[in-house]
């Protein structure tokens, strides 16, 4: 029974990490319907901005405000000049772009930083918490109540901000929003720049656990890809319900399931992007829908 | 292009290589391939993009300490060329990279490439052209034992087996009743680690209460380390490289499991105590075990050592803005300071078969970056350059001996 | 054209007579990849399905190579159609699958695949090898043949025919009935539907083929270099593929052979520069190509062919039906 609580604890703390990539995905597919598969590589850069300002001096939560507004800006800017070509084209196009965007991205990241790995100042102390027999970090904590209160602002952004609902429509109509006198395609660009925020945040999370080095999130992006698909693509609660439940569920199966066991985890997260894609592609939270053709 | 055009562009192609091939005339070849009066060539890979890049500084290593002895007048006037490429950590491609070196940029041999995959791809086709394969920087017990098929092959660190054995002698002499948690990396590393643990226990394999392996795209080791712990294990083996052994090492703390660590030396230097000390405080480091054979340049021990000395000037001088506290570098210098030995103990006549021969008559006392005391060594019957290493315990801020050096196996 | 093809013909013939036995070795991997990447020209560009785990169809037929000849002795006539049968099967399973999974979530599916394959590979160690691998025994050439042709001048002509086979069934199975299906079905399936194209037979086919054409390639790969491990058959390995097709020519049999060169000789040559170079160059070409020249190199090359052509010859001829097609596409 302790090992029980103990390892859904566990699994929590690293489902948190899946979940705040995954929100990030979301963000982006709910703006423009697809998956940005260098989501992860660019909240690796935006880290490696934020360890090098912290380098040269910066205090670590100054580090994170500059970085987090340079993240913005960039990824806007990555939009405007990258994705804006392919706007409207073929998902393939834009799945190729994004896949073009993940490698270089990388590859900058390693030629200007290295592959030696790097610590990474955590933002919350690592001091260990015990409840009983079950026990936990003060940054595990810290990571899960960052990625819900992400969540909560992104809820509150789209739900009752005037922005929110130009972003919503422009998703959803994009030319009735047009009509509205919305600009769509800018809306499109602010979609990358607050997910490239999300992510950044969520780098800044992950890289004290994982270490900061070019490919830090290669190993968790397949998972949050699994995270956002269980929850439901386009649901940022789906997101994080998806991500921490993932973690809960690889943990147990883990710890009790000896054929699966801890060496079988990536094979799982494909068996439920698969699974669920097919049963219920709206995912845990998502609304079924028609489909389009 | 007109199809005419193309044609006669591809037949006047075919016609000049023919050409070509006519007029190349193979190269007299009395000279040893490699070796001119001021030059060796060598060559070998490291992975300096990819998943297992952070292995590329043992490559800069060696490069760094070849650059500091040409600098010095070279190897009997000779200075060397390393031709050290890059393999992503991708056998077929290091295989093409080898012959590329093997028989376009004729290197002399092939020094230190990194990794069990790539070098068991390379034995074959570096042992059938009879081009030595010196020091291979990994730990599998095969460069050493299967000689007979393949002696052109040589490795140089101690093997993961010998180390577990090391432990295994230590647990059953001290702790003969220890309930034994590991953790290891699943791949042949980690694996060899392992099994050296269950062959050095014998009969007491069954100590080993539970087992678990981690991927290294694994985010974290905190469920591993939970289940490992839940066994009931008072003893927790760590075979794991250093990002996760940083994380099970906190994650023990974390989880207030009292119990005996041991940690494998490839994670044991000072940048792995201090981080996890960090995260998980003094509990998480202190008291763990581990054994070493190279010298820690962050070890207060060596403050006046003339080894590190060494090594500091070398880093500061060739590979300027490199980190001093990455022991992967001192790894490369020491794997480079065997070859150059081996070199010199071949003579000013060089020939592959001689390097060879040097390869397995070693005995070296005075290499600088390896603890004092430990001898590289090596015979026809014996082709394991290091076997000794000292049991070290972790103090919560450095490493402190127990007990003399120790020999694995023979 | 037939004249073309011959010249190409002597010319790929003669090559391993004159260049080093490492080039032949190279070019080796180049028809290789050149075979795997025509696979997902079959797929991406004819039937409009996307693939980011082709690397998994190469381990199979690896695998199924190393595990033949290793295990059971079984020499590689046997074995590589025996791993082309293996792959397309499990790809016809794929792509049942794939059906039911249109565009961005086909590519986050088989990209979980791709990571999915080295920890099913050291997983299922009585087979595999485990983490350690499989070792071949190295090729040669057969026994009458050694006093010849050196083993990498063998299996270089055995992968460039193979090639030669696999292009020929591609073109002529394409330029039919079969290619028609597949592009209408790409173009507008509802159309396609409604003149009587069966989209469950022909999309499953192209995943079941392209799939096939990996696993010669992964045999051949793991074959010439007598090995066959999980590293072998990384993430990496998968994304390589797409991206040589992308930029070598979705829609073009050409563009898989400049597809294959360029995979294979990339990375050796950008490490000059810097290791990471490789990783920046494959990302900012993938993007360049698809915004700027959706054809590929082998797209550029007519497009540059037909302005030479123009100059040389004010009266210009119709294009030949080929070059329409591939503008068309293009």
């Amino acid at each position: 029974m302790q090992e029980l609580a103990q390892q859904v604890v566990s699994g929590l703390a690293t489902g948190s990490i899946f979940a705040s990539m995954a929100l990030a995905l979301v963000l982006i597919y709910r703006s423009m319907n697809v998956i940005n598969f260098a989501q992860g590589e660019m909240a690796m850069l935006s880290t490696f901005v934020a360890w090098e300002l912290n380098q040269r001096g910066l205090p670590i939560w100054a580090a994170f405000a500059l970085t987090i507004v340079i993240a913005f800006v960039g990824a806007v800017a990555l939009e405007r000049i990258v994705i804006r070509p392919v706007e409207g084209a073929a998902p393939l196009t834009i799945v190729i772009v994004t896949l073009g965007l993940f490698t270089a991205f990388n590859g900058i990241a390693g030629w200007i930083w290295g592959y030696v790995l790097k610590t990474f100042p955590s933002p919350f102390p690592t001091t260990p918490v015990r409840v009983g027999d079950v026990a936990f970090s003060l940054q595990d904590i810290g990571i899960i109540v960052v990625s819900l209160g992400t969540l909560l602002a992104i809820y509150l952004l789209f739900q009752k901000t005037k922005l929110g609902l130009a972003l919503r429509a422009s998703a959803l109509y994009p030319e009735q929003s047009r009509l509205a006198g919305i600009r769509v395609s800018w809306m499109l660009a602010l979609g990358w720049g607050l997910a490239s925020v999300v992510g950044a945040i969520s780098g800044f999370m992950v890289a004290p656990v994982v270490f900061l080095e070019p490919n830090m999130m290669q190993g968790i992006i397949v998972y949050a890809f699994a995270a956002a698909v269980l929850g439901g693509i386009e649901s940022p609660v789906g997101a994080v319900v998806g991500g921490l439940s993932l973690g809960v569920v690889l943990a147990l199966l883990g710890a009790y399931v000896d054929f699966i066991g801890t060496d079988l985890r990536l094979p799982v997260a494909f068996a439920i992007i698969v699974i669920v894609l097919m049963v219920r592609p709206a995912g845990l939270f998502g609304r079924q829908k028609a489909v389009r053709v | 292009m007109s199809i005419r055009r193309f044609t006669i562009i591809a037949l006047t192609a075919i016609l000049a290589l023919a050409a070509g091939a006519v007029l190349t005339v193979p190269a007299a070849s009395q000279a040893v391939t490699g070796v001119t009066a001021t030059e060796i060539v060598i060559g070998g890979t490291h992975p300096y993009s990819g998943p297992a890049s952070a292995y590329s500084s043992i490559g800069k290593g060696a490069q760094a300490y070849f650059a500091y002895v040409n600098d010095k007048g070279g190897v009997a006037g000779r200075k060397i060329t390393y031709k050290d490429l890059d393999d992503a950590y991708n056998p077929p491609q290091s295989l093409q990279l080898v012959k590329q070196l093997v028989e376009q940029d004729k290197v002399f041999a092939i020094f230190n490439s990194l990794g069990t995959p790539v070098n068991t791809v390379l034995r074959p086709y570096l042992n059938e052209k009879q081009v030595p394969q010196l020091f291979v920087a990994t730990g599998a017990t095969t460069w050493g034992r299967d000689a007979s098929k393949f002696p052109w092959t040589i490795g140089w660190q101690p093997d993961y087996e010998a180390e577990s054995l090391i432990y295994a002698k230590n647990v059953l002499a001290h702790e003969p009743s220890a309930k034994i948690a590991v953790l290891y990396q699943n791949d042949d590393y980690g694996q060899d680690y392992l099994k050296g643990l269950q062959n050095g226990l014998g009969a007491k394999a069954s100590m080993i209460v539970k087992t678990a392996s981690y991927e290294t795209t694994d985010p974290d080791v905190k469920a591993q380390v939970a289940s490992l712990k839940a066994s009931g294990a008072d003893t927790f083996f760590i075979f794991a490289t250093p990002k996760f052994a940083t994380q099970a090492l906190v994650a023990a703390a974390q989880l207030s499991w009292k119990t005996k660590v041991y940690l494998n030396s490839v994670s044991n230097s000072q940048v792995v105590m201090k981080a996890a000390t960090t995260q998980g405080g003094p509990a998480a480091t202190t008291g763990v075990v581990s054994v070493i054979y190279l010298k820690d340049p962050t070890d207060p021990r060596y403050a006046n050592d003339s080894g590190l000395a060494l090594y500091k000037q070398i880093m500061a001088k060739y590979v300027p803005g490199g980190d001093v506290n990455d022991q992967f570098y001192l790894y490369g210098m020491g794997a480079a300071f065997t070859f150059v030995d081996a070199l010199q103990k071949a003579g000013k006549d060089l020939t592959r078969e001689k390097v060879m021969q040097a390869a397995i008559h070693l005995h070296e006392t005075d290499n600088p970056f390896v603890i004092p005391g430990v001898i590289v060594q090596t015979s026809p019957d014996d082709r394991f350059p290091i076997r000794q290493e000292q049991l070290a315990q972790y103090d919560g801020t450095r490493w402190g001996l127990i007990g003399s050096l120790m020999t694995a196996r023979r | 054209m037939r004249l073309a093809l011959v010249a190409c013909g002597l010319l790929v013939a003669l090559l391993p007579w004159v260049i080093p036995p490492f080039v032949t070795f190279q070019l080796t991997y180049v028809a290789a990849y050149a075979i795997a990447i025509l696979g997902l020209v079959i797929l991406i560009g004819y039937s409009g399905q996307i693939s980011l785990g082709h690397g998994a169809f190469m381990a199979i037929g690896g695998y199924t190579a190393a595990i033949l000849l290793a295990g059971a002795g079984i020499g590689y006539w046997v074995s590589i159609p025996l791993a082309a049968l293996l792959a397309g099967i499990v790809g016809i399973g794929l792509g049942f699958v794939a059906l039911r999974l249109a565009g961005v979530y086909l590519a986050l599916a088989t990209l979980a695949l791709a990571a999915s394959v080295p920890p099913l590979l050291k997983r299922f160690k009585a087979l595999t090898g485990g983490v350690q691998g499989l070792s071949l025994p190295s090729p040669h050439a057969p026994g009458p043949l050694q006093p010849f042709v050196s083993s990498e001048t063998w299996f270089y002509y055995l992968t460039w025919a193979l090639a030669a086979v696999a292009f020929a069934l591609a073109w002529f199975v394409l330029r039919g009935r079969v290619g028609r299906s597949l592009r209408a079905l790409r173009d507008s399936e509802i159309a396609a539907v409604a003149f009587g194209v069966n989209p469950v037979f022909y999309k499953t086919l192209a995943f079941g083929w392209s799939a096939a054409y990996a696993g010669i390639a992964g045999a051949i790969i793991a074959i010439v270099t007598a090995y066959a491990s999980p590293d072998v058959y990384s993430v990496a390995l998968s994304l390589e593929l797409l991206i040589g097709v992308v930029i070598g020519g979705l829609h073009s049999f050409l563009g898989a052979i400049l597809g294959g060169i360029v995979v294979e000789f990339l990375p050796l040559w950008a490490q000059k520069i810097n290791p990471a170079v490789e990783s920046v160059v494959y990302g900012v070409a993938l993007i360049l190509v698809v915004i700027f020249a959706p054809g590929g190199l082998a797209g550029g090359l007519s497009r540059l062919a037909r302005a030479l052509r123009i100059q040389a010859t004010p009266r210009s001829r119709p294009a030949s039906t080929i070059e329409a097609i591939s503008e068309k596409s293009a």
